[in-house]
């Protein structure tokens, strides 16, 4: 992207001038409207209680050259959600800014100057939002005020149009480019002097465009990125290309925690281009984002890397794994659901469960199964590393570029400021790339070869036998009913290994962030209540996957209300929304959750009426209640997550052989006020295919501590052929509620909808995933 | 030594008989636009055309290549990529991009072979192009627009 001299660089403010604005009343009134408080520093919730913060110096975001071309800065991860384009539209949006003259440039890793980076837990528009708008607002009255200044009048007499300030008594106008250079040496206005557009002026924010259910609508602000991408030229991690670059491959331990025995390289260093092969040493566990350890092979291009890694021959001394060596599926399983039989560490406790099951009129009880599973982004894991004069360049495709920087630092032993981190775009993160052990992989590579650039590839079968796996989970659920059906008893274990045993000794227990993910904050109105936690130890690296512990948690309380409604003999929405009870809104700690997503529990209760508006949505618009034919079913499920809110309900076909036929899918989806309609409809999209994938096909076992799976021949993710025929998504329009994340909030409730249908459909009640073959036998 | 035509440029490539096709245009040739996805053609990323079908470059051998070779970098010239391509923009298709790429190489190949396709012959063709990101409903309909029908799905 061009940055001339002409660029506008707003004079820096002091941060006492920013805070100024803090005692004016407009700001408290801007500070009411987006229910934030300006106080950047010792924020308790949200963006400024993240790393970093946020930032809304119109300097550090936007751009204007002196033709006009407006450049936004990205300082978040893009990995499909399309945050490089929503959030660039709100930028633009509020600084009246025409879309073909904007151009979007990725930030580097630097927190202190682009606020927090960490592009995870469904974050970015709900953190950024604000912060982008107040940016551009900045800006905007920027040139406002140099074009007055230019005219003589006063700012209020000017307004902006699109890409220009006019002054509408004398029809005199400017172009953005013209006033860039003035705006330049003008102070950033405080925040008690913005204005923030109206919606009745806003042109992209909040605007349904693009594919809407089947119907093409306006032209929609394109996608930043959408040409380079269907022309080949978008630049991922794997795809920077380095005047005399190396290329690197490692044999990892088929073990975590096992360590090299010895290795034999003499063959490997005959294979035509390979230069080098480096020991690296195992990480002490708990291993953190550190390397696995392994032998690198480095050659002149990655298949020769591959060719050299195939002819090594290494003995692993697997007694350093300890018992992580002796990690099988089938017994872990076996060992999980016999501890949910017996009690474990309460978590929530409400009423006298073990009473009111003992007086059920009956008493209903299930174990579900999730395994673990690979996020396998269709981008392998991949990182390019130089290293000159105790000084790093990175180009990674990371979703956390901090923790990246400091991976890298950390494992050159040179200072963090020395580390620079370049963004590249992910080919999809799902969790995966939030871990940057494998740009410290190619540092460590890369110390070896000063002044040259070294790439490291993972294989798709390094990165499903060597990934941060999704927990495996056993949860089992008892409940008693009343003789009209209605619930009086929930007692709930959940057990699955926690990915706190990444960074501490294995506490074996799952963290309040994951009883926070739809297992302490299950919503139902019951009398008697008992959540608990027997213990799980983990024996692979456990990690963040799409939506987390909301995965198993919806999984299992979804399938099991289902259940409850058929042990009751009712419909299951009218069911449910019983169950839901009266419209409420529960703030978080009274159920024992400190967390809420690390957002305000008074701004962002669990609010009860909200989960009903989207079981209502999406029942209503699947027609729910009609006469299915024989073999067919419709299956609801609902979740909050992310402070966001889903409900989604399927109509399946399942054939006299098994077959299964998804016809149709209606998501009703909440997220409260929304940026980019037409990428909140994308995600849910998605999120509705993995999900079928989580539902149907997707499983890693381990044999003896080795995945039993490596590449997608064994490790299946959903195809085309799985996709629903007909996807709706139903958004609701509720602007008056917090913003909730969007990425992750769809995800957990598809797999229960599926299996809710599936037993609509046939009468068999999935309780163990993936579906598999269950539906032939 | 492989002789190789790609995207109508000649090449004189001093390279290994089995190396694959995928790997001599990524790091020898030096473009990026075709991806590794799998290395054992379950992905479809690194689809590329010989000849004008779609093929599997990671497990192509570079020796075995006899055809002209086109990549996604050469869409935008050929009248069928060209329209896949702008149907892709217009829906929106893309999430992170990566499979993309592939996906548009595929659709190509099935558009140049039945430029109307049924529904079920193109979820037969795509069958084999894996996207993460789950954007085979839109991918679907922007092939249906580019073989010129309404947006159905």
């Amino acid at each position: 992207m061009s940055q001339s001299d002409d660029t506008l660089l707003l004079a820096n403010v002091s941060r006492r001038g920013i805070l100024k604005g803090l005692a004016g009343a407009s700001a408290l009134l801007l500070a009411a409207r987006w229910g934030t408080a300006f106080a950047n520093e010792k924020a308790q919730f949200g963006a400024g209680a993240m790393p970093g913060g946020w930032i809304d110096n119109p300097n550090v975001f936007i751009q204007i050259d002196s033709d006009g071309l407006v450049t936004f800065i990205n300082n978040r991860a893009e990995m499909g959600q399309g945050i490089r384009t929503s959030l660039a539209m709100v930028a633009a949006d509020e600084l009246g800014a025409d879309w073909d003259r904007v151009r979007v440039k990725q930030a580097p890793a630097d927190q202190e100057k682009f606020g927090n980076q960490n592009t995870d837990g469904s974050r970015s528009m709900r953190h950024w939002y604000d912060p982008i708008r107040r940016a551009g607002a900045a800006a905007r009255l920027m040139l406002e005020q140099a074009a007055a200044n230019e005219w003589g009048v006063p700012v209020s007499e000017v307004r902006t149009e699109v890409h220009k300030v006019v002054h509408p008594a004398t029809g005199r106008e400017l172009g953005f480019g013209q006033l860039a250079g003035p705006a330049r040496d003008l102070d950033v206005p405080g925040r008690n002097a913005l204005f923030l557009k109206s919606d009745n002026e806003l042109r992209f924010i909040g605007k349904e465009s693009g594919l809407v259910n089947g119907e093409l609508t306006s032209a929609h602000p394109k996608a930043v990125d959408g040409q380079d991408i269907v022309t080949g030229k978008a630049v991922f991690g794997a795809d920077v290309d380095l005047e005399d670059m190396l290329y690197a491959v490692i044999a990892r331990p088929p073990v975590y925690g096992a360590e090299i025995k010895s290795v034999d390289d003499s063959a490997a260093l005959k294979v035509t281009g390979v230069k080098k092969v480096i020991r690296i040493k195992t990480a002490n566990q708990p291993a953190a984002f550190n390397p696995l350890g392994g032998v690198a092979v480095v050659a002149t291009n990655t298949w020769a890397a591959m060719e050299g890694r195939k002819a090594l021959k290494i003995e692993w001394n697997l007694d350093a794994a300890g018992d992580n060596a002796d990690y099988t599926s089938d017994a872990y399983r076996e060992m999980l659901e016999k501890r949910a039989q017996s009690p474990g560490k309460v978590i929530r406790q409400s009423g006298d469960v073990e009473a009111a099951l003992k007086d059920a009129d009956q008493r209903v009880s299930a174990t579900y199964y999730m395994p673990h599973m690979a996020q396998s982004p269709m981008e392998p894991p991949a990182a390019i590393v130089r290293m000159s004069d105790g000084k790093a360049e990175a180009w990674a495709p990371v979703q956390n570029p901090r923790a990246t920087r400091d991976g890298v630092a950390g494992m050159l032993g040179i200072d963090r400021e020395n580390v620079t981190v370049h963004q590249t775009l992910l080919g999809g993160g799902f969790g995966r790339k939030s871990k940057p052990d494998f740009v410290s992989e190619a540092a460590r590579i890369a110390k070896e070869f000063e002044g040259q650039p070294v790439k490291l590839q993972w294989s798709r079968e390094d990165d499903v036998q060597h990934s941060y796996y999704h927990a495996v989970s056993v949860d089992h659920l008892d409940a008693g009913l009343d003789a009209n059906g209605k619930a009086t008893a929930w007692r709930h274990r959940t057990l699955s290994p926690s990915i706190t045993s990444l960074f501490a000794p294995d506490p074996k227990h799952i963290g309040e962030f994951e009883q926070g993910m739809g297992f302490n904050t299950m919503p139902f109105d019951i009398p008697s209540i008992r959540l608990e936690n027997p213990p799980a130890p983990a024996h692979v690296r456990i990690g963040w996957f799409r939506s987390v512990y909301n995965l198993p948690h919806a999984w299992a309380i979804q399938s099991f209300a289902h259940e409850l409604a058929e042990a009751a003999g009712r419909d299951h929405r009218d069911y449910v929304l019983e169950l839901l009870g009266p419209d409420r809104k529960v703030q978080n700690l009274t159920v024992g959750d400190g967390w809420n997503y690390g957002e305000n529990p008074d701004l962002y209760p669990i609010d009860i009426g909200r989960m009903r508006r989207v079981v209502e949505r999406a029942t209503e618009e699947a027609g729910w209640g009609r006469d299915m034919p024989k073999g067919r079913g419709l299956g609801l499920a609902f979740h909050n997550s992310f402070v966001s809110y889903t409900a989604i309900v399927f109509e399946v076909e399942v054939d006299e052989s098994g077959e299964l036929t998804i016809h149709r899918a209606d998501i009703a989806f909440d997220c409260g006020p929304q940026a980019n309609p037409e990428r909140i409809r994308s995600q849910m999209e998605g999120a509705c295919v993995m999900g079928i994938g989580i539902a149907l096909k997707s499983e890693i076992t381990f044999e003896d501590g080795v995945a039993q799976q490596s590449n997608f021949d064994k490790y299946l993710i959903p195809r085309m052929p799985d996709a629903p025929k007909v996807v709706r998504v139903h958004l609701i329009d509720n602007p008056g509620d917090g913003m909730g994340g969007v990425g992750e909030p769809g995800l957990p409730p598809v797999a229960p909808a599926l299996c809710n249908a599936i037993y609509a459909a046939t009468g068999k009640r999935i309780r163990r995933l993936p579906v598999g073959d269950q539906l032939k036998s | 030594m492989a002789s190789l035509t790609i995207n109508g440029r000649q090449y004189e490539l001093d390279v290994p008989d089995n190396m694959p096709l995928l790997w001599v245009i990524r790091d020898v040739v030096g473009m990026k636009g075709t991806k590794f996805g799998c290395g054992i053609a379950q992905c479809g990323a690194c689809t590329v055309h010989i000849d004008g079908v779609a093929t599997r470059s990671c497990v192509t051998p570079v020796s075995a290549v006899t055809g002209e070779v086109n990549t996604i970098e050469a869409m935008a010239e050929d009248p069928v990529g060209k329209k896949v391509q702008q149907a892709w923009l217009d829906l929106g298709v893309a999430q992170c991009g990566y499979c993309q790429g592939g996906q548009i190489m595929n659709a190509t190949g099935l558009l140049k072979s039945n430029p109307e396709p049924d529904t079920q012959e193109i979820i037969d063709a795509m069958a084999g192009n894996l996207c993460r990101c789950g954007t085979y409903n839109r991918i679907l309909a922007a092939i249906e627009r580019a073989a010129g029908k309404e947006v159905s799905s």
